[in-house]
């Protein structure tokens, strides 16, 4: 037998392969510039959060220098109200901030996706209860809902990590469900229920693995919600006012008059440090969920114009 | 001079890696009113391909020579915008899927009516009533015209399709599998609808599909195309007892017959890309005659009989029949 | 054909199975009584090894739910499904499974059919790795080798690696056959098999079916609405409308000799491929009823040409047809 043609129509209409995992992220970074400046500025921070203790100039919790020295050729940031190097404090509190993120990130996506597959798959009143669930903590208003439980259970790094995942897990929730919900009616699932696999079976090998890159994409869209969210409460002093983080730099920097005196280093390069990490999220997130579209099916009516292309020539010679 | 003439219609695929793809190269046949005329291929043929082209409906990225001429007036020549103007009111097309393309928020009479309006045929309600007219004329009660989509059943939907396509007068009606998706008394139907509509209105109807048995009871003459290309063209009686394309032959074989007790063959191997260009005939690595000659030499349309042409080098050999 | 030893391989008797209508909140609180679908309604028929039967009829008949419901994927609501002489209708998922091995299916989209992420090794390999069979990967390799290989695919090394999408719908469909024949089954289920390849490849894989029942003694059981490939392939042929069989016999003579009006008009209308063969359709009014309105008395009576009075009162049975050669040739019809 003759070894597999490619189906020419499939060609004509430039349907592509499916996605798989690997090889996917790969494609959404050749193919979105978007992609790369995103995962490039992330990667630059996780790199800096990691050697951050190796090459911070100063110490980031003691004094090294007046209160709100302006920029020098010693402190590149300044210093804040305390006299701590903003550099470096800005380094550190990157560090702590970075894991709150991620942690939280973690937690979110672990509930969610777990309960978006369960819902999905399995259906009838699992799928009600848990939806019911998931619609009550997508209604309650995020600040509010933390403000609540950081009075309650008091201020702490932990604490925050914990609201945050609670929060965040909801939408992934939704989103994992809806596709599972489609790809459970796909015939490889029910051929492979017909052999007789289990739904354990079925989950990791067949489910999981299409689900795989959208959840990847809600996982970098949660990472920049929870470091939002995590500057926000931290913001709002309702985070460990020890630890160094984005948000409590920020808190500090209002709380002791940072604008009146003038010392914009002390906000300036912290909320555009958020700002830019946040944004290269958005930038990776939404390039991998444009890309999870279905491909460009070349619609048959078109009214823009194609083209009238002359013959010069038959067979090979045509142009 | 024939209602349409198809004149050597190409059509490339620009595809955003590789070679254009050649989808259709150089198909031309021609149509009186009132005949019925059969496209027949497998899928990758080119022959959806082909009459998107004739209505000029392809995709951004396609390219079109040759001439399409309706009353001698060629319908490409201008590009988008001389198209437009026969759109609909001298070609119409039923798509395939027709049944799944009505918009399912708005009444089956308004869409009917729509295509009216738009080119200036009839406004509000003297639209309205010819739309419940071709409603009737496809054999939906004219109360159907108030119904939505999803009230109807699949075969009246695509009976409702017919009748959008009828909105405007056309002369030519070409219709894209319009009876794939249908159970078989349904497609009879359909089928039974087309050839009345055809003789009735003196429609000239191009039938495209995969299924010989359905152009076989249809139409009176047909083009079996393969690789972008027709390999045989003639009366629809001529290219089943005497096919001169060993393509014909084996598709007919291929297909089994309620009452026949002979074999159903398959035929091995797979069409050829299009995106890559090919010397020698297209077909020669699944055809069962082959000859030196096949390697080297592209088969040109030739004719073998009266009306009949064939593209094979052995085509002055008599087919098996 | 026949010849059987002791128990048929299947023995489907007057299986039921409906589907309620879903209600709206409204007609919960006004309490109108809850609609059925009655899409298969009392079917009973037997296929012995080597025998393939072809469960005919049209968009609604209730031939995929039979399929559906013989598989276990639904559940009836009353009916017996013997396989190998055990009843597995209605049975527990846990039940079943140990049994899946004797009864395989085969879906109608091969595009649809394989996990696209999947290689061809993996995909025939799974019901292997569900059913623990072969202990080392090199043992799977050889079962899996030897089910390509019967499935037509060969040499079958160069299909282990290959993704679905790099082969042709002719080839993903025998990957789907190889991928249940590896465990060996006695019945295979086909649902409509070939609807989705090209004319020019459906043959192969019908003929391949052929063999398979012939060589390998499995029972098929092919649904299709295509009445040319079930007269050409099929042993028997049942003819299906709304939920019952309506006609049931050896292909040749329900083909040449049909005895129900229904089977006659679907058969007068199947276009013939050789022009100068004009048919003379007998095209029925509207089209298949709501399986839901199931008509009084016979099913088929408002669209039967050749209807009488008490066909809206009586429901015929199925019972051996007179007019018919065969004495295995049975007709649900008041008239026959």
């Amino acid at each position: 037998m003759t070894l597999p043609i490619q189906d020419p129509s499939l060609a004509a209409e430039g349907m592509g392969v499916p996605p798989r995992r690997a090889g996917f992220l790969r494609g959404v970074l050749r193919e979105r510039k978007a992609a790369v400046i995103g995962l490039t500025i992330i990667a630059f921070f996780v790199l800096l959060a990691i050697i951050a203790p190796f090459i911070s100039p100063y110490s980031a919790t003691a004094q090294t220098c007046r209160v709100y020295a302006p920029p020098s050729g010693q402190h590149w940031l300044g210093c804040d109200d305390g006299g701590i190097d903003m550099l470096s404090e800005l380094m550190q509190g990157g560090r702590t901030s970075l894991v709150v993120g991620f942690a939280a990130t973690v937690v979110a996506i672990v509930i969610g996706g777990g309960v978006g597959i369960v819902s999905g798959y399995f259906s009838g009143w699992a799928d009600t209860a848990l939806m019911r669930v998931t619609d009550y903590l997508l209604v309650i208003p995020d600040l509010v809902f933390a403000l609540v439980i950081a009075d309650v259970w008091g201020p702490s790094l932990f604490h925050v990590i914990v609201v945050i995942g609670i929060l965040e897990w909801a939408s992934t929730a939704r989103i994992i469900r809806a596709q599972v919900m489609s790809l459970k009616e796909r015939v490889y699932i029910k051929r492979a229920k017909a052999i007789g696999a289990g739904h354990a079976r079925i989950i990791t090998r067949h489910l999981l693995p299409q689900v795989g890159p959208l959840l990847m994409a809600n996982t970098v869209l949660t990472v920049a919600i929870a470091i939002y969210l995590e500057t926000a409460l931290a913001f709002l002093g309702l985070e460990d006012p020890t630890v160094t983080t984005w948000g409590t730099i920020l808190e500090h920097a209002f709380e002791r008059t940072a604008i009146s005196s003038g010392a914009w280093w002390a906000i300036v390069p912290d909320g555009f440090a958020i700002a830019i990490i946040i944004v290269a999220c958005f930038l990776l997130g939404q390039a991998i969920e444009d890309a999870l579209n279905p491909r460009l099916k070349v619609a048959h009516l078109s009214v823009r114009r194609w083209r009238i292309r002359p013959l010069a020539g038959r067979g090979p010679d045509a142009i | 001079m024939s209602l349409l003439e198809v004149s050597d219609l190409h059509v490339w695929f620009d595809l955003p890696q590789g070679q254009p793809v050649h989808a259709v190269q150089g198909v031309s046949f021609a149509l009186d009113p009132g005949e019925r005329f059969g496209l027949v291929g497998e899928s990758g043929c080119g022959k959806t391909t082909t009459i998107l082209a004739m209505m000029g409906l392809l995709p951004p990225n396609a390219s079109v020579s040759g001439e399409v001429r309706v009353d001698g007036q060629d319908v490409l020549a201008g590009g988008e915008d001389s198209a437009r103007g026969y759109r609909w009111t001298d070609i119409a097309m039923v798509f395939q899927g027709a049944m799944n393309a009505l918009n399912p928020v708005k009444k089956v009479g308004w869409q009917i009516a729509e295509p009216m309006a738009f080119h200036g045929i009839a406004q509000g309600a003297a639209a309205r009533r010819r739309a419940g007219e071709l409603l009737e004329m496809v054999g939906i009660p004219a109360a159907g015209a108030e119904r939505y989509p999803h009230e109807f059943s699949g075969g009246m939907r695509q009976r409702a399709s017919i009748a959008m396509a009828l909105a405007c007068q056309p002369r030519i009606l070409l219709a894209d599998e319009p009876t794939t998706a249908l159970d078989v008394m349904v497609q009879a139907q359909i089928l039974d609808l087309l050839i009345r509509l055809s003789s009735e209105l003196g429609l000239a109807l191009v039938l495209v599909t995969h299924d010989l048995p359905v152009v076989a009871q249809t139409c009176g003459r047909a083009a079996v195309m393969y690789a972008g290309e027709i390999a045989e063209c003639g009366p629809m009686e001529t290219l089943f007892h005497q096919p001169r394309h060993p393509y014909t032959r084996l598709l007919f074989a291929a297909t089994p017959d309620l009452y026949g007790a002979g074999e159903v063959v398959s035929i091995g191997g797979a069409p050829p890309r299009l995106d890559e260009p090919a010397t020698g005939c297209p077909f020669r690595p699944r055809c069962d005659v082959v000859l030196d000659r096949c390697a080297e030499e592209h088969p040109a349309l030739q004719l073998v009989g009266p009306g009949h042409e064939a593209a094979c080098h052995h085509a002055e050999r008599a087919g098996a029949s | 054909m026949s010849g059987s030893q002791g128990v048929p391989l299947l023995e489907v008797e007057n299986l039921t199975t409906r589907y309620p209508v879903r209600r709206g909140l409204t007609d919960r609180v006004t309490r109108q009584p809850r609609g059925w679908v009655h899409a298969v309604d009392g079917v009973s028929f037997t296929l012995a090894r080597g025998e393939m039967l072809a469960l005919v009829g049209e968009s609604g008949c209730g031939k995929t739910t039979t399929a559906q419901s013989i598989l276990g994927m639904v559940a009836p609501v009353s009916g017996t499904v013997r396989l190998n002489g055990t009843d597995i209708a209605g049975l527990p998922e846990r039940q079943m499974r140990p049994l899946r091995r004797q009864l395989q299916m085969i879906y109608q989209d091969p595009y649809e059919s394989l996990d696209p992420r999947f290689r061809v090794e993996t995909t025939v390999g799974e019901p292997l790795l569900v059913h623990g069979i072969g202990g080392s990967p090199a043992e799977r390799r050889v079962l899996i080798v030897a089910a390509l290989e019967r499935a037509g695919l060969s040499p079958a090394e160069a299909f282990l690696a290959r993704y679905p999408h790099e082969l042709s719908g002719g080839q993903r469909q025998r990957v789907a056959i190889a991928a249940s024949l590896v465990l060996g089954p006695d019945l295979l289920l086909a649902d409509e098999p070939v609807s989705m390849l090209d004319v020019s490849v459906r043959a192969g894989v019908l003929t391949l079916l052929d063999r398979l029942r012939r060589d390998g003694r499995m029972g098929i059981l092919m649904i299709t609405h295509d009445l040319s490939t079930a007269a050409h392939f099929a042993d028997r042929i049942a003819v299906m409308y709304l939920g019952r069989i309506v006609e049931h016999g050896p292909a040749r003579q329900v083909v040449r000799q049909p005895q129900h009006p229904y089977t006659k008009a679907l058969l007068s209308v199947v276009p013939a491929r050789d022009p100068r063969v004009r048919s003379a359709p007998q095209l029925l009014t509207g089209e298949t009823p709501n399986p839901v309105d199931v008509p009084t008395g016979c099913r088929f009576h408002p669209r039967c040409p050749v209807a009488v009075e008490r066909c809206s009162a009586q429901d015929p049975a199925l019972r051996v047809a007179a007019g018919s050669a065969s004495a295995s040739h049975e007709v649900a019809c008041l008239l026959a």
